[in-house]
């Protein structure tokens, strides 16, 4: 197989007879890595991992037989990756700080000794995905060690506890298979299930907004889409920090690569709300940067969705969180683009649609093949040109999600973050979660969650008649509506990511702050039918105080002592006018 | 592209085998081991110019001829391929001086001392090498160091429109940068795409007025320069850009301007070659093209530079949702928005604080850095002044008497924030204390209950009541 021509990041084979669709070639002399993504007749296109530049025709492409496959096992957590596994720190401590081509590194270190402490004995017989053992990876995550999905057999040795490298075996089947602490899985191939499960967990993310108006289910899957600057991000980061996944895995495709230094500066310090252990500890990063190359981006978020899909099968839940899907989008654009394949709407590939919902489509709470129950919750950010929606990238993911935070232009311009619109958003999870709330925080969860709807979209309503007529031509209870409304988004639906206090609310912390503005609002109501006009409830001092709650209270005695204040305090204005 | 052993044994070898020529490409057949992003060298009669090859098979390359195909013609044009991509010499020596778009002096001096050749395109940096960006550059202007800070190592475009003050604003932050006044070394390369002469000039006079001429390298490609040489231009700058910030240790400030007239290069190359377009006939790799360019800003741990990136673009029609300041604000760290009204209005700069954005601020400001309530006292008056558009609007329809006591007071603190926040001469630099403080000025102007996105005590420590 030789080079027939090179555009771009793909090149065109010749002699390509007998090469398999989706194999990993070796392509020139400097052997870059590249993957066959179509066959005609006798010539191959294949993409190219890294940088192109200097290939020639003619020059040599060796194939290798397998597909673009990880290394799965202990190593992963704390470990940042390029979109083909490549170990970046590996590679900026051999190559120094730019990223060459042509270089290669494993994706687990290969001699570090893990404590193997083994589950199942000799003479068991084994099917894939069960456990054979475990490692204690990190202080949070003990690394269960599975049987690859598609091996089976008699477990004709098991080694003892004790120290082990990735290369050593650790047990062997049928007299000869060994079997090592870490198997590979083609990125390409969605990992096997015993059985899909309902989504009815929530997803705690912290995020005042999202878990209370539109929720994620463990196991459910969402987009983020909106024009630059309106907080995808910082969304996404504070999900990869706050939310109550067992492990995260954080792909940055195609975006800025200080986002990911800022993630590796920040992650080690940041302690887990739960466990008290720096955030690192669960979390996998995948950097493919906007400036690295476009084919490797196509694959990061394969990667990412593999090894999510690897800790699920340990029985954990999983977040994965990719930024942004739309860079994703635009690699297969290039790429098909250099294929010279007839484009579909915007010059994407007619296949985006498909694309799409095979990736969303490996979101969802499972039976694992060891009969555990795990979850892979997938967040994609989406990119849409000049901020418009109905771009093919939106429009198509939103027939494969079942969350949509639509992040607001408007919103973000007034420093309203996280800028998600709570009338347009939406979450098919929101009453499956509930049973969730009920039980573990407040009774009275629903009712508050229902009303606070209901005060939103009574604002929305006004806000249009307010425009042509003014505030003081309205009646007081609708005077009353818009000044709960206006606490309800400055007090609760804003939180600062970047205030210590304010950047993760406990579902409880939640709770009482919606409680104390809606009761405040009931109260109020009270007041006012007694023929009080609303602009003395407007002079309550409380309001600042409930407002300002959210970053100046963590205590729950605090917000607890709050809550009944907020109730009492309209009653006060009837005692001055007795 | 460093040289290719392969290549040199080829040795460089020339064709006359010119079948095809479109808008600024040549296609070549018969040719051989000729390699993807190769420079060549093209000839026609006494006619000389430098080229890079697009694509490449068995048969044919795409050549892309930076000074533009005018006066080729297929019987008399041959081609060499140089076995190297496009390179530049850089060394200490670069700096007083000007080069053109594909890195050749321009000053009518000698060559200077290369130190060594580097290719323009560079190399990714990997992010783990990064060192995150958060060193505050008092730029000694209101609207930039008090709503949206530029830290050391970050790109910072500003979005404007045809005929308003970018230049005067970018020329200002060079001059009073206290990059300058700092026992670090500083250097400025200057990189102009497709501008007129007198823009060129304006900014040679401000560097020599303000005494960084001897420190700035000039690249430029005029209005009336090979628009092919806008591609590389942008890249000849960073590499220079590179090289003193990461061998020499210096503190850079790299101002591009016009990255518009970079973009339409871009747009002819594509459609020369017939690729499909994305949005408004751009290609659909604008985004990753872009970023090529503007993610070589940065720092690095262990070295003691850094690349401050100011790009400078003019919005078609003022419209921010064009792809160019589209695809732009992706990928820099923040953007500096240019509004026409408050320019019309008389205040320099005319920065539109709602649009605009430093993603970095966060990090370079505070305790420490600048003062602790720099970043509440921005929060709140980024809210106030939104609220107060609102009632400007309010007022549009309901007239002055409409409007309730609390309104008026929005509508007079938004006059105070313009006219003497956001509003300063061309040469007044502002320290950031005095910033900051014309910002509680302003806020004095509301009631109390009002300023929810400052905590008590910092209305008790910081505001004045005037
Ligand atoms: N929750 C938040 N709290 C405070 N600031 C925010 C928040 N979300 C976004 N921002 C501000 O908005 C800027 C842009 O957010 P980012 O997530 O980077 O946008 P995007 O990814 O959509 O371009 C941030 O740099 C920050 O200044
Ligand atoms: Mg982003």
């Amino acid at each position: 197989m030789r080079i027939y021509r090179v555009s771009g990041s793909v090149v065109e084979a010749e002699d390509a007879r007998g090469v398999e669709m989706h194999e990993i070639v070796l392509v020139g002399s400097e052997q870059l890595v590249g993957e066959v993504i179509r066959i005609n007749e006798d010539h191959a296109f294949i993409q190219v991992y890294e940088d192109t530049y200097g290939l020639r025709p003619g020059e040599n492409i060796t194939p290798t037989g397998h597909p673009l496959s990880l290394e799965l096992g202990p190593g992963l957590l704390g470990t940042i990756y390029d979109g083909v596994q490549r170990p970046l720190t590996v590679l900026n401590e051999k190559e120094g700080e730019l990223i060459r081509r042509g270089v290669s590194a494993s994706p687990l270190d290969r001699n570090k000794k893990w404590h193997f402490i083994p589950l199942l004995k000799t003479g068991q017989d084994i099917k894939g995905g069960e456990v054979l053992g475990t490692v204690p990876e990190t202080d949070i995550i003990s690394h269960r060690v599975l049987i690859a999905p598609d091996t089976k057999g008699k477990l004709s040795w098991v080694a003892d506890e004790g120290e082990y490298a990735l290369e050593e075996a650790v047990a062997k089947i049928n007299g000869e298979k060994p079997i090592y602490m870490y198997h590979t899985w083609p990125v390409r191939e969605p990992r096997p299930y015993a059985q899909r499960l309902e989504a009815d967990q929530p997803l705690i993310t912290g995020q005042r907004v999202i878990d209370a108006l539109f929720p994620m289910a463990k196991g459910g899957s969402a987009i983020i889409p909106g024009g630059f600057g309106t907080g995808k991000t910082v969304v996404q980061h504070q999900l990869a920090k706050w939310a109550d996944a067992d492990v995260v895995v954080y792909v940055g495709c195609g975006e800025r690569g200080n986002e990911m230094t800022e993630v590796l500066r920040d992650f080690p310090k940041l302690k887990d709300p739960r466990s008290g252990k720096p955030l690192m500890m669960r979390t996998v990063l995948i950097a493919n940067t906007s400036n690295m190359p476009v084919a490797a981006r196509e694959a990061s978020i394969y990667t990412g969705i593999t090894i999510a899909e690897y800790f699920r099968d340990m029985g954990y839940s999983v977040a994965l969180m990719a930024d942004s899907t739309s860079r994703w989008a635009e690699a297969l654009r290039e790429i098909s683009g250099r294929l010279e394949e007839m484009p579909g709407e915007e010059g994407y590939p007619p296949y985006l649609a498909s694309r799409l919902a095979e990736f969303y489509e490996r979101a969802g709470r499972v039976k694992t093949l060891s009969g555990s129950e795990g979850s892979v919750t997938v967040v994609g950010a989406v990119s849409p040109m000049g901020g418009d929606f109905s771009e093919p990238v939106t429009q198509n993911s939103l027939r494969f999600v079942q969350v949509f935070w639509g992040l607001d232009k408007d919103l973000a311009d007034r420093r309203h973050f996280p800028s998600i619109n709570w009338i347009t958003s939406y979450s098919q999870y929101i009453h499956m979660v509930e049973n969730w709330w009920v039980n573990n925080v407040a009774k009275d969860w629903p009712a508050l969650v229902k009303e606070t709807f209901r005060l939103l979209q009574a604002e929305n309503e006004l806000e249009s008649l307010v425009r042509l007529v003014g505030i003081d031509a309205l009646p007081e209870d609708q005077k009353l509506m818009l000044l709960i409304a206006r606490m309800i988004r400055e007090g609760f639906l804003q939180q600062n990511a970047f205030n210590d206090i304010d950047t993760y609310s406990s579902p409880k912390k939640q709770y009482l702050l919606l409680k104390a503005m809606i009761d405040f609002y009931n109260s109020s109501k009270e007041v006012i039918e007694k023929k009080i006009p609303e602009a003395k409830i407007e002079d309550l001092p409380i309001i600042g105080e409930i407002n300002r709650a959210r970053f100046t209270y963590s205590d729950e005695a605090q917000l607890e002592d709050l809550v009944k204040r907020a109730a009492s305090a309209p009653k006060s204005i009837l005692g001055e006018i007795d | 592209m460093s040289k290719d052993p392969a290549m040199q044994l080829r040795g460089n070898v020339s064709y006359a085998t010119v079948t095809q020529i479109s808008g600024p490409l040549i296609f070549v057949s018969g040719i051989k081991g000729v390699g993807y992003d190769e420079l060549v060298q093209v000839k026609a009669g006494n006619r000389h110019s430098m080229g890079r090859v697009l694509d490449v098979s068995k048969e044919v390359a795409v050549i892309e001829v930076f000074k533009g195909t005018t006066g080729l013609s297929l019987g008399e044009t041959s081609v060499e391929f140089l076995g190297r991509g496009l390179e530049v010499g850089v060394s200490q020596d670069i700096l007083g001086r000007v080069f053109d778009g594909i890195g050749a002096p321009a000053d009518g001096k000698p060559e200077p001392f290369v130190k060594e050749k580097r290719d323009i395109n560079g190399s990714p940096i990997n992010p783990t090498a990064r060192e995150y960006p958060s060193e505050f550059i008092e730029t000694g202007i209101s609207a930039i160091d008090g709503m949206d800070s530029l830290v050391r190592g970050q790109k910072l475009p500003i979005f404007s429109g045809a005929g308003l003050p970018h230049n005067a604003l970018a020329a200002q932050i060079v001059r009073q940068a206290k990059l300058l006044n700092s026992s670090e070394s500083f250097a400025v390369v200057f990189v102009a795409i497709g501008i007129t002469h007198d823009e060129a000039m304006y900014f040679r006079k401000s560097f020599e007025e303000s005494g960084a001429l001897a420190n700035t390298s000039m690249v430029l490609n005029l209005a009336d320069s090979p628009p092919v040489e806008r591609i590389t231009a942008p890249r000849v700058g960073l590499t220079m850009a590179e090289y003193l910030a990461f061998e020499e240790a210096m503190h850079v400030l790299v101002v591009m301007t016009d990255m518009t007239n970079y973009c339409n290069a871009l747009r002819e190359i594509s459609s020369s070659r017939g690729e499909i377009p994305a949005r408004k006939g751009y290609p659909g790799y604008m985004y990753t093209d872009l970023a090529s360019i503007y993610e070589r800003a940065g720092k690095i741990i262990g070295k003691k530079g850094s690349i401050t990136l100011l790009p400078i673009l003019t919005m078609p029609n003022d419209d921010i949702s064009h792809p160019i300041p589209d695809l732009t604000g992706y990928i820099t760290e923040g953007q500096i928005v240019l509004d026409r009204g408050l320019y019309r209005k008389g205040i320099y700069p005319p920065v539109d604080i709602a649009l605009s954005l430093s993603r970095l601020m966060k990090d370079g400001v505070g305790k420490g850095f600048t003062r602790e309530d720099h970043m509440d006292l921005s929060n709140q008056l980024y809210a106030s002044y939104a609220r107060m558009k609102e009632v400007r609007s309010l007022e549009m329809v309901v007239g002055e008497e409409g409007l309730s006591e609390k309104d008026k007071m929005y509508l007079k603190f938004g006059e105070f924030f313009e006219q003497n926040f956001l509003n300063q001469r061309e040469n007044q630099d502002r320290s950031i204390e005095q910033t900051l403080d014309l910002g509680w000025q302003a806020l004095s102007v509301l009631p109390e209950d009002e300023l929810t996105r400052v905590s008590k005590e910092e209305i008790k420590t910081y505001m004045k009541k005037s």
